[in-house]
């Protein structure tokens, strides 16, 4: 319940900086440290082209990260992201391409229907008493089948929805600074981090997102329908993916049915790397980008240093235990 | 934040060190080549190719693909990484023919000649492709099914995916030529296992459950072949297999008799010609559009002959 106290405290900034600051600064300096270790090793690395790509690269596994770090704060945990972007991605190929609607209303069935499979999800949990893992680990089974399904095993190409790829690949800030043509699909990312922060710091719902992480007996004992709050968490998850799935198919003018088992896992890790604990309760928004950041700029940066495939999957595995067990070590002395 | 700092200074140190050994080669012209996949024996043997030219031209050549066949947006992420590295060219082997074709526009735009292999794109932006002729080699593995199998009964086919060339042309391959050469044969189930070995056994057992009289299958990539025999040995059944590409698993399969035979690309001679056709563009020299690096048909009486064995790997 300590979480539900201090979430109570009025200024949004003094609560950015207290909870999880130290965990939140070292996790960006490590990020730094690799951003530099990285610049010094290869001249090429430190370019905004090849920033940009970082950034780009970030953008989807970023939005899954963050819809993962709502349902882990509960104490849960969702394997459906990868899939359930894909099958966002599918209906709005089936909204656009295969019906031929506007390109608004093929946003929107999107995230209705990311929407809805976490209301699914958010059902199995609280209402059926599945464990999230195997309630989750179902809908993936199930939302990778229908994806195949509903596009009859081959991708749909958005070719006929023209600026359906500027959503991902247009640049609303290189119009401005033609310089820094930083792409729609990043400006995304940070809008939805942004507002989720501010639903887990600022509303009731937020509220009760750490509650039950922390103590959902507690919650339920003081006579809040704990059962509906949990779903509520769920479905807003979903429709994060679901824009999530929209950033993909956009960047790829294409609705990829085969694609997004194991991104969920991508999400999993770099929520853990930016201090969200997976036994629920605590974890930050701000600390799930870094974390997102991290993964990207450690592939692209052992690609840019023309490392051995094999070796960058080693490299990265250990990363992730390293930061992980660096974070418990910094946990038992405070 | 003692130990963080540690980990991390650990981090830059393996960095340095294997970047260490690249500054050397930096006045060689660079081409790295964005492959299709990785881990298949078929890739590492496109891999060997390259690193053979690589060698006879003197340029330095990388070699990286995406861990599953499927994975699109980790594939363009890997072709940003490359162009970062101010490459000379780059060669390209498409999970989607349409894409990655922002990507390559961004590369065409920096000037960096593209030669696409294996896969080709939807696109002109590729100086040339160098690449098998899936429908021929298809085709000429249904001639040599329904020799196999009498010219009638039921087959089924199980490819690697439905969003590449290679995965395209194939499956139309066999089942065009079927259709319209053995009107007797009836290709009964074409389904995809994602070039997984595991999947692809898995989908040939429900295959061989829904259809007893099933007469043969065609593997339509190394994991799908490899697939098939498994799920066929699993099953205890007795069918004409068809396979495609080599690798170790699979020659022995001809060899033991399983497998009747196999449609072999030439995987070395598909990295030695993509490298090859980077170099002579650097030079200003004109290439063909496409570069047909061949294919054939091997069973367990020819897969020993010098001109069979040369193009097969383990």
């Amino acid at each position: 319940m300590t979480a539900v106290n201090t979430s109570s405290t009025p200024s949004f900034a003094a609560r950015l900086f207290e909870a999880g600051a130290h965990q939140k600064l070292l996790a960006f300096a490590s990020l730094v440290l690799l951003l530099i270790g990285f610049s010094i090793a290869s001249p090429n690395f430190m370019q905004t082209s090849n920033m940009i790509a970082i950034l780009q690269a970030t953008s989807v596994n970023g939005v899954l990260a963050v819809a993962a770090t709502l349902v882990i704060i509960t104490g849960g945990i969702d394997l459906s992201v990868g899939t359930l972007m894909t099958f966002c991605a599918v209906i709005a190929g089936v909204v656009l391409t295969n019906l031929g609607l506007p390109l608004p209303l093929g946003v929107i069935a999107a995230i209705a229907a990311g929407a809805f499979c976490g209301l699914c999800s958010g059902t199995f949990v609280a209402k059926m008493k599945i464990p999230p893992f195997i309630a989750t680990l179902g809908m993936m089974l199930i939302l990778k089948g229908l994806s195949l399904v509903i596009s009859g095993t081959r991708p749909i190409y958005f070719n006929d929805t023209p600026g359906f790829d500027q959503i991902s690949l247009g640049s609303i800030i290189g119009e401005v600074v033609p310089s820094l043509p930083i792409p729609n699909g990043v400006l995304i990312l940070f809008l939805v981090a942004g507002c989720t922060a501010w639903i887990l710091s600022r509303t009731v719902l937020g509220r009760y997102c750490f509650a039950l992480g922390s103590n959902e007996e507690a919650v339920r004992l003081s006579g809040v329908n704990t059962d509906r709050w949990k779903i509520a968490i769920y479905a807003l998850a979903g429709s994060i993916v679901g824009i999530g799935g929209l950033v993909m198919a956009s960047r790829l003018n294409s609705a990829q049915p085969a694609l997004g088992l194991g991104y969920e896992l991508e999400a999993i890790a770099a929520v853990v790397i930016g201090g969200t604990s997976l036994s629920g309760g605590r974890g930050t928004i701000v600390g799930t980008l870094i974390g997102a950041l991290i993964m990207a700029v450690l592939t692209n940066g052992l690609r840019v240093l023309s490392v051995a495939q094999e070796w960058q999957t080693v490299v990265t595995g250990a990363i992730i235990i390293l930061a992980v067990y660096a974070d418990m070590v910094r946990r038992r002395k405070s | 934040m003692f130990n963080r700092r540690h980990i991390i200074g650990a981090a830059g140190a393996v960095a340095f060190m294997l970047s260490g050994n690249l500054a050397s080669a930096e006045d060689k012209l660079y081409v790295p080549l964005i492959s299709k996949g990785f881990s298949h024996q078929f890739w590492q043997a496109v891999k060997i190719g390259s690193e053979k030219a690589a060698d006879e031209f003197n340029v330095e050549v990388t070699f990286e693909g995406p861990d599953n066949e499927g994975q699109v947006d980790r594939q363009i992420d890997m072709l940003a990484a490359a162009l970062a590295k101010k490459p000379a060219a780059i060669g390209f082997a498409a999970v989607d023919s349409q894409a990655s074709i922002p990507m390559l526009r961004k590369i065409n735009e920096a000037g960096i000649p593209v030669i696409a292999f294996d896969s080709g794109v939807d696109s002109e932006i590729p100086v040339t492709t160098a690449t098998t002729d899936n429908v021929a080699a298809a085709a000429l593995a249904a001639d040599k099914m329904a020799e196999a199998i009498g010219g009638a009964g039921k087959v089924a086919v199980i490819s690697h995916d439905q969003t590449s060339r290679t995965g395209i042309d194939r499956v139309d391959g066999f089942v065009d030529r079927i259709a319209s050469n053995y009107p007797d044969i009836e290709v009964v189930s074409v389904q995809y296992g994602g070039g997984d070995h595991l999947i692809s056994t898995e989908i040939t057992k429900s295959i061989l459950t829904a259809n007893p009289d099933l007469k043969g299958m065609f593997g339509a990539n190394e994991g799908s072949a490899i697939g098939v025999v498994n799920g066929v040995k699993e099953a205890k059944a007795d069918i004409v297999i068809i396979g495609f590409d080599s690798g170790a698993a699979q020659k022995e399969a001809v060899r033991s008799g399983i497998m009747a035979g196999a449609i072999t690309q030439n995987p070395v001679g598909i990295g030695y010609e993509t490298v090859k056709a980077a170099v002579r563009t650097l030079n200003g020299e004109s290439v063909p559009k496409i570069i047909d690096t061949g294919f054939y048909y091997y069973d367990k009486n020819n897969m020993d002959d010098p001109e069979i064995a040369a193009v097969l790997y383990d």
